[in-house]
């Protein structure tokens, strides 16, 4: 199953409505948390939101990830190593307060298992490929500076 | 600075983020608390025990759209504050985690922002306004912490 997510907080049509028509065109099984109470979609299992037990299950259990360009969703796609597809949210469109998604997007263009979808040509060639690989899940240096510091902070203070 | 070998007493530290993204940059920096007596808030019921985290504090989420929510959130923040009343605070963001700091500086906390990895060409707004409330202003992209002064010091990526 193919498992697509928007985000908790805003709903994003643009996104929903592509994956519908790809659905429909490919006879696709998708299911989609949409944020959305009103999501009229005919061709994709969709429900406005889940609980954190059903979205890990959800995610841990699907053979793609597709999301907005938003961190919990990368953060996702590594904890289970899955590969994601990421349509970024655009400020033009009225779908996010600015356009930090699409500068999320661009740097991880370049991450192994992420890929994005600039439009909905890209978005459905990347969907129905069927052998994209999934990201690392090891974890990183970066990481491990960033707690070394906040470790050494918190240790002077106490 | 105290006497060497003498056991450190724990630090009391509040690691606290809004469900989402927020929450899980913040369960990525969970091994900077170890050894410490950490306690965890967050926006979402059932989250934090998806973590195995138990005893979590829950805080109604809130956004600049809304100044009753922001009100609501300030007030029941707060209270939460007074109960715990940590040495340390830790957000990764977004409002609540920002509204924590501001009031947790006054009581007497020493703070720390980590600008989410989400804002990797500017710095976020709440984390502009963080700025003076932070002992530690972290972003987790160079090129945004040297625009802005913040530190850099790595992301959870």
């Amino acid at each position: 199953m193919i498992f697509a997510t928007v985000g908790t907080q805003l709903p994003f049509p643009r996104l929903v409505n592509a994956l519908d028509a790809i659905a429909e065109r490919h006879d696709l099984k998708i299911f989609v948390q949409t944020a959305d109470p009103h999501c009229a979609a005919q061709h994709l299992a969709h429900v406005p939101h889940l609980t954190p037990d059903e979205f890990e299950r959800r995610a841990s259990t699907a053979t793609l990830l597709i999301g907005h360009a938003g961190i919990g969703t990368v953060l996702t796609a590594k904890k289970f190593s899955k590969p994601l597809i990421v349509y970024p949210r655009r400020f033009a469109f009225g779908e996010h307060r600015n356009d930090h998604q699409v500068a999320t997007a661009r740097t991880l263009d370049e991450t192994v298992g992420i890929y994005v979808a600039w439009d909905d040509v890209a978005l459905q060639e990347l969907v129905t490929k069927g052998s994209l690989s999934g990201p690392f899940a090891e974890s990183s240096p970066s990481r491990a500076a960033l707690v070394t510091r906040l470790k050494a902070f918190i240790e002077a203070v106490a | 600075m105290k006497s060497t070998g003498v056991t450190r007493r724990p630090a009391k530290v509040l690691m606290i983020a809004s469900a989402g993204g927020h929450w899980q940059q913040l369960m990525l920096l969970r091994d900077a608390v170890e050894g410490q007596d950490a306690q965890y808030a967050t926006t979402l019921p059932g989250l934090a025990e998806q973590w195995q985290i138990e005893g979590a504090h829950l805080i109604p989420d809130c956004n600049r759209n809304s100044w009753l929510a922001v009100l609501h959130s300030t007030a029941m923040i707060m209270l939460m504050l007074l109960r715990v009343r940590p040495a340390v605070i830790v957000t990764t963001g977004a409002l609540p985690g920002f509204l924590a700091l501001v009031l947790g500086r006054k009581l007497g906390a020493k703070t720390v922002w980590i600008d989410s990895v989400a804002n990797a060409e500017e710095m976020s707004l709440a984390g502009l306004k963080a700025k003076k409330y932070a002992d530690l202003w972290l972003s987790q992209w160079p090129n945004v912490a040297q625009a802005s002064g913040a530190e850099f010091a790595g992301s959870v990526l």
